[in-house]
């Protein structure tokens, strides 16, 4: 089986909009065809994608109280209540979601029917704006499929997301007859307020049998963990309401609380809290002579003074979420979007996304029995944390609550996940702003390993027709104790590399690789025959580098794997004249670059050069025939966050920058080069990457006043 | 165009009069004044949610923990009644942590001292008439508290969960389990393990490079029994259909129990002969990816083994509560198969990246090393789960757990904020602070400072970066008056130390700066050194970088470790005589480490030391730093070296390995010098130009 997906781009429906002009024709005169059919005999039926598309035909002038109806005879089935172990081994069909490319589900929506009863009395009302928002955003998205034998999810238009408003047995009734209702299997129900008075159920009481539920307000209880969704009350101020995002820190007040009608023994608890913290804490409550006009919920009161709300509680650096009736609170909502950190108070309550969201990093969760400690436990959140729950707080609220849209898609996400788990979203994408994104680095060599010393490393050398300095090279190097194999690199198509019988006689393998074109990304191909993790690339032409400097400089690579360590170190520098990145290679005290004339380094990052280096800079390297060095210490900088290594004293190199530009010695347009080559990649990864460090590494007893003989690179720095 | 509009969900012509779905007003305040007071509530449920309906906050004292913190009561062992290995390493586990207590009053987790493991009724260590038992436990209270440990529950034919007596309102701690049954945020999944898991230490992750390719000789394997009949075989009996005898090897044999020649089938003559000619060990070194399937129960010893082997594992056991997963993210090291979806499972190990593949293969290693290579890991990561669950807002992040070194090394209780350990700077994409504290230890009996401490100070302030200087005073006589001490423009603070050795590493509150300077006051040192010192220290603040080196090493003769300060092309600790490390070690060290280990160092002379490299070490698997000093520093050390220390450092050092179980310490063949040092350049173009002298 393959695995490039180009492959199943080829082929399926899914390539109809991106067909050729002529296919397009074919399908719209076809399609005229049709239409022109249809309009001509009347017949609804003539369409072969059944009633439900064809009812959908007139969309753009239609209102949804034009809507078929379906009457529900009062003995209609009920579905089963809906079974607290249903897990997604047990109670979900996963052969309906197939292996396909993409790692998508399919999510197919019924379309809206007004139901009624025996008595034509309605059993909700037909649809909200909030849930319409919610199934337009599915339609709209990649997980949508109008094919209902394609389909893997089901979402019914009968809109539940509050409890309150619906008969619940006909509600149920109703979602019986969906035509693949199937015991509810695959189908997914959103709720935002569930249970009613007096006990207030916290999972929706509608019977659903096998269906999911994407629920606010689930307890621990009731909450089928990896098979329910626990989702958001939508807060409509959301959309309503900009509250520009306010930079992280202090606030005027230290505790807010701002929702109304609290139960009296919270609202003493809270005014134990104020009376022991004065006026860090401000408790607001409902306004009680609001003049006429002026909505009440978009104020709150504080004894006789007037704030606005929702903008008050960006006057606080902590709000309480106190559960309700409900433990599902839209409060949470409004909290998280003015970038308030919420202490939520509701015990067993499962938390919106709480299967991807680590809302430790959000939010402060204290039990209800510990109120009376809330203001102690909050003093001793570091400040520095408090900033960045703040930043949190406010990117949850973007990314996960904002829209009825981001509540649907995040849903869909995660059962996505659960069916597609190997290409699931990482805790990293789910939960890092995109600030912390862009800066944090993840290191693909992340485990600390020293690799063995016999493992060796492999020496590549690139080479066009030096043959003399290059047998040198190899001489050299094949002195090194832990040289593995030699592999030449001939970049030279017009020239055939010497006969067997003039190489020199090693003690290693020694290979030689003709390469099609002469380009010096030839030298970072992770190719086959590198059998070690170590790659020591040496131009042709050093040769004065000693074998105990060779070995001392792999003895360091093995204790920083994952880093370039080279012997010529350079510097980057900011030119504050010119306003751009300069390249230096004089002696200064520090390095940022080594290189790769004589350079260690992990094998990984020839793959990494050959095929994730970003923009156009390889083929930029290879047109322009220099700074390839350069591009391989941007690209490790970039990856692991971590400076090179350079190894022992300076020494006299024979120019190593110039064999990149044979022939060319001028130093300074050789330097001018240099920067422009560091201001490209800057731009290309649009950062600098380069670390700049003061030191360099050399064997421990180097220079020390200790017999030589006893030291195990006495041959270093020597010139 | 039109043709798919249609088939989208329908712009309706009125959506924009829609009406909400909720009423602002009952959004915002839904209480309804009928409803029972919270308090009310609460009472109600504590009695509702009992037994099988478990929760933290319905079956578990809290009030038990508020005292005392988090300590654990393990019951007097009874004479007659026998103990498997297993549970004896349970119990040492536990007594060996920093949370145990001898004493049941100060207790807040109660752990019995019956062997629980092994409920197979058919099994030779099941324990008889537990019920009868436990009701005799004064202690015992309805379960409430109680840890209880358990890796085999039910017997052949249907392997239920039941333990054969009545946990009532205990946490299970549990192997093999099934989250139908299992409470969440109440019990803890756990891996099987054999009677045979070490103790302490532990060995390896067998991933000792990063491969590129990552691929191994096979793609995937599986070698292990497959069931004819009953629970369970539904799965083992199809893994022969992925065999493909060149990547992939799924080899089952029907050999296993008294009786399996009466069931077998067309198969099992030919599988058995196919069986025999793979070795599981070389299966297991070389394949990139392992089937971990169900068995009879829904965990194994291969989740494991195969973790262990950085053999990503595969798991086909649909409904198993993976081992800590409250806590440990396994989309990061497994691949979550699907029983029913076995044909899948070759495409898709088939077709994941490389780059995936190589972080699967660490994932593996980190997880393994962090909480599973040993006993005493399981066992403490089962007690930090569940504190972590009683003191929730010092708690650990997701990101804490599963992230090196993992959450068992990430104290909570030290901070909860990424940026104020040495871990995650590049994670967090920050940067260590720019400022150091320098924190003298001063034993000198005289009753003034000395010379030596004078100059010291007088360098130390001259360094850019220092932000302060502490002085440990650990002299029998009062510190001398404030007058005595010399003008420093950063503040000079001193701090009464009481006698113990190991009190220079106490976490004092005073020391603000991420970097510490710890000195002890003969030592010499110039304003240079400690400058270049403090920016190396910045480039790894993970780790110990000073001036003074030794190191260890294996005495095959004497089969012990053995210890060295005299001059070696070697190191592995670094002095904390001298030296600059991360403020988080002192917590770890006083936090981290039992008492009854920091006793111990504070018998020996000059063990602190050692303690502190091997715990830095155990942390980052890394070698200290050591950096360039100057001639006259390393005089002072020579003088150090007698005979008489050095032995009782080279018992230090068997002592803490034994303690840990193995050799932390990792040996490094580099020292950082200035990038100019000692260069054939000009003396003015260098930066640390003292340091040449």
């Amino acid at each position: 089986i393959m695995c490039a997906s180009a492959k199943y781009n080829t082929r399926g429906p899914a390539l109809i909009p991106r067909m050729r002009t002529k296919h397009r024709i074919y399908y719209i005169t076809l399609f005229s065809i049709v239409l022109l059919g249809v309009v001509a005999t009347g017949v609804f039926q003539f369409w072969p994608h059944s009633i439900e598309s064809s009812s959908d035909w007139t969309v753009e002038k239609r209102s949804v109280h034009d809507v078929p109806v379906v009457k529900l005879p009062s003995d209609s089935p009920i579905p089963e209540r809906g079974d607290l172990s249903c897990r997604m081994h047990t109670c979900f069909d996963v052969y309906r979601c197939g292996f396909n490319p993409k790692n998508k589900i399919k999510v197919y929506i019924y379309s809206l029917k007004k139901y009624v009863d025996e008595y034509g009395t309605s059993v909700s009302s037909t649809i909200s704006r909030e849930y319409n928002e919610l199934l337009t955003a599915i339609s709209d998205s990649e997980f949508y499929t109008d094919d209902v034998n394609r389909a893997c999810l089901f979402v019914p238009s009968i809109d539940v997301l509050n409890q309150n408003t619906l008969r619940i047995k006909e509600t149920a009734q109703a979602l019986a007859q969906l035509s693949r209702w199937d015991r509810g299997t695959n189908h997914l129900l959103f709720n935002m307020l569930p249970g009613g008075p007096p006990d207030y159920n916290t999972a929706l009481d509608v019977p659903r049998d096998r269906a999911l539920l994407a629920g606010g307000g689930f307890s621990t209880w009731t909450y089928r963990q990896g098979y329910d969704v626990s989702i958001p009350v939508y807060s409509p101020l959301s959309g309503e309401v900009e509250l520009p995002e306010r930079g992280p820190g202090p606030r005027r007040y230290f505790i807010l609380s701002s929702q109304m009608a609290l139960h009296p023994e919270y609202q003493a608890e809270l005014e134990a809290l104020q009376a022991e913290n004065g006026d860090s804490v401000l408790i607001l409550d409902k306004c009680t002579n609001l003049s006429d006009g002026v909505p009440a919920v978009r104020k709150r009161c504080h004894k006789n003074q007037v704030f606005d709300y929702p903008q008050v509680l960006q006057e606080s650096t902590f709000c309480v979420v106190l559960r309700g009736a409900r433990l599902g609170q839209a409060v949470l909502s409004d909290v998280l979007q003015a970038g308030c950190v919420p202490v939520i108070i509701a015990d067993s309550y499962i938390l919106p996304f709480s299967e991807v969201l680590d809302w430790k990093r959000a939010s402060v969760v204290i039990p209800e029995e510990k109120m009376p400690e809330m203001y102690s436990i909050l003093q001793s959140v570091p400040q520095r944390q408090i900033e960045e729950m703040q930043r949190q707080a406010r990117w949850f609220w973007e990314a996960y609550f904002r829209s009825m849209k981001a509540i649907a898609l995040a849903t869909l996400q995660i059962i996505n996940d659960r069916i597609y788990p190997y290409a699931a979203i990482s805790y990293e994408e789910w939960n890092d702003p995109p600030a912390v994104k862009w800066s944090s680095v993840s290191n693909p060599l992340f485990l600390p390993l020293i690799p063995p010393q016999s493992q060796g490393f492999t020496a590549i050398v690139l080479t066009y027709d030096r043959v003399e300095s290059l047998f040198r090279v190899i001489t050299e190097v094949s002195k090194v104790p832990s040289l593995a194999k030699l592999l030449v690199v001939w970049n030279n198509q017009n020239k055939n590399p010497p006969e067997d019988s003039l190489w020199p006689k090693i003690r290693v393998p020694l290979k030689v690789v003709r390469t099609a074109e002469n380009k010096l990304s030839n030298r970072f191909f992770p190719y086959d025959e590198i059998e070690t993790e170590a790659v020591l690339a040496i131009d042709d032409d050093i040769i004065m580098l000693t074998s105990d400097e060779l070995q001392f400089g792999y003895e360091v690579w093995r204790e920083f794997p994952d880093r370039l360590v080279g012997y010529p170190g350079r510097l980057h520098l900011w030119d504050h004249e010119m306003n751009k990145w300069k390249y230096e290679s004089e002696w200064t005290n520090e390095v940022s670059m080594v290189l790769t004339g004589a350079a260690f380094y992990h094998k990984y990052f020839n793959y990494l050069y050959t095929y994730k280096m970003p923009g156009d800079i390889k083929n930029w390297v290879d047109a322009h025939m220099n700074c390839e060095d350069i591009a391989m210490n941007f690209l490790v900088a970039n990856v692991t966050g971590k400076s090179v290594i350079k190894v022992t004293p300076r020494k006299k190199f024979k120019c190593p920058e110039c064999t990149a530009i044979d022939g060319l010695s001028l130093d300074q347009t050789h330097m001018v080069e240099r920067s422009e080559c560091i201001n490209k990649f800057a731009s290309v990864f649009g950062t600098m990457p380069l670390k700049v460090v003061e030191h360099r590494a050399d064997p421990v007893l180097y220079k020390d006043d200790f017999p030589e003989k006893l030291k195990s690179f006495p041959n270093i720095g020597s010139l | 165009r039109k043709a798919e509009a249609q088939k989208n969900w329908p712009r309706w012509t009125d959506q924009s009069l829609l009406k909400s779905f909720a009423d602002p007003k009952e959004l915002q305040g839904d209480e309804d004044p009928s409803l029972p007071s919270p308090r009310e509530r609460r009472a109600a449920r504590l009695s509702v949610y009992k037994n099988s309906r478990c929760r933290m906050e319905t079956c578990f004292d809290f009030s038990r923990c508020q005292k005392h913190g988090f300590k654990v009561f393990t019951y007097p062992r009874e004479k007659d009644q026998p103990l498997s290995e297993s549970y004896s390493k349970i119990l040492a586990s536990i007594e060996r942590s920093r949370y145990y207590t001898a004493k049941p009053e100060e207790a807040c987790l109660f752990v019995l001292s019956i062997d629980t493991l092994d409920r197979d009724h058919l099994s030779g260590q099941y324990v008889r008439n537990v019920d009868e038992k436990i009701r005799g436990f004064p202690l015992w209270n309805g379960g409430r508290n109680h840890l209880i440990f358990n890796l085999y529950s039910g017997t052949w034919p249907n392997y239920t969960e039941d333990l054969g007596f009545d946990i009532g309102q205990a946490i299970l701690a549990k192997a093999s389990f099934y989250t139908e049954s299992f409470r969440p945020g109440f019990d803890i999944s756990i891996p099987l393990f054999s009677k045979d898991h070490p103790q302490r230490g532990g060995e390896k992750g067998w991933l000792y490079q990063d491969s590129i390719p990552p691929k191994k000789k096979y793609l995937l394997v599986f070698k292990g029994k497959r069931y004819l009949t009953g629970i369970g075989s539904g799965t083992r009996n199809a893994l022969h259909h992925i065999h493909n005898g060149k990547d992939i090897i799924s080899l089952t044999t029907c050999k296993h129990g008294k009786d399996w020649e009466k069931h077998k089938d067309t198969r099992c003559d030919r599988d058995n002969v196919d069986y025999e000619k793979f070795d599981y060990q070389e299966l297991l070194h070389n394949s990139t990816f392992c089937i971990v399937p169900r068995g009879r129960r829904l965990g194994s010893f291969r989740f494991l083994e195969a973790l262990q082997a950085a053999c990503i594992p595969v798991l086909l056991s649909d409904g198993w509560e993976l081992p800590f997963a409250e806590a440990i993210d396994w989309g990061k090291a497994a691949v979550m198969g699907n029983e029913r979806l076995l044909l899948q499972i070759p495409s898709i190990v088939r077709c994941m990246h490389p780059e995936r593949v190589l972080a699967f293969q660490q994932q593996t290693q980190f997880l393994w090393d962090a909480y599973f290579s040993s006993v005493d890991k399981i066992v403490h990561t089962t007690l930090e789960i569940i504190k972590d669950r009683l003191f929730l807002h010092r708690s650990r992040s997701r990101f804490l757990w599963n992230t090196l070194p993992g959450g068992l090394l990430a104290l909570p209780e030290f901070s909860t904020h990424l940026r104020d350990f040495p871990f995650y700077y590049l994670q967090h994409g920050s940067s260590p602070s720019e400022k150091f504290t320098a924190f003298i230890r001063a034993v000198s009996p005289v009753g003034s400072p000395s010379q030596p401490i004078l100059r010291l100070i007088q360098a130390i302030s001259g360094s850019q970066y220092c932000a302060q200087i502490l002085v440990l005073w650990s002299c029998k006589k009062p510190p001398p008056p404030s007058g005595k001490w010399p003008q420093t423009t950063v503040p000079l603070t001193i701090i009464q130390g009481r006698g113990k050795l190991s009190n220079r590493f106490f976490p004092y509150a005073a020391i603000q700066t991420d970097a510490v300077l710890s000195l002890d006051e003969h030592i010499s040192l110039s304003t240079s050194e400690v400058d270049f010192a403090f920016v190396v220290w910045r480039s790894f603040p993970e780790r110990i970088v000073g001036f003074l080196s030794q190191s260890h090493f294996w005495d095959p003769e004497q089969r012990r470790w053995g210890y060295t300060s005299k001059w070696t092309n070697e190191l592995s600790i670094v002095l904390t005589a001298a030296a600059f490390y991360h403020r988080y070690y002192h917590s770890l060290f006083m936090e981290y480490l039992p008492v009854g280990l920091r006793e111990l160092v504070d018998g020996l002379a000059a063990c602190e030391d050692i303690l502190m490299n091997v715990l830095v070490a155990a942390v980052t698997k890394l070698p200290p730093i050591k950096v360039t000093q100057q001639k006259q520093l390393k005089e002072t050390v020579s003088q150090q070296a007698d005979g008489q220390s050095s032995f009782q450092q080279q018992d230090c050092l068997n002592q803490l390995a034994n303690w840990f179980g193995y050799m932390p310490l990792v040996s490094s063949q580099l020292r950082l010098d200035p990038v100019l040092f000692k260069d054939q350049v000009s003396v003015l173009r260098k930066k640390y130009p003292r340091l040449e002298k």
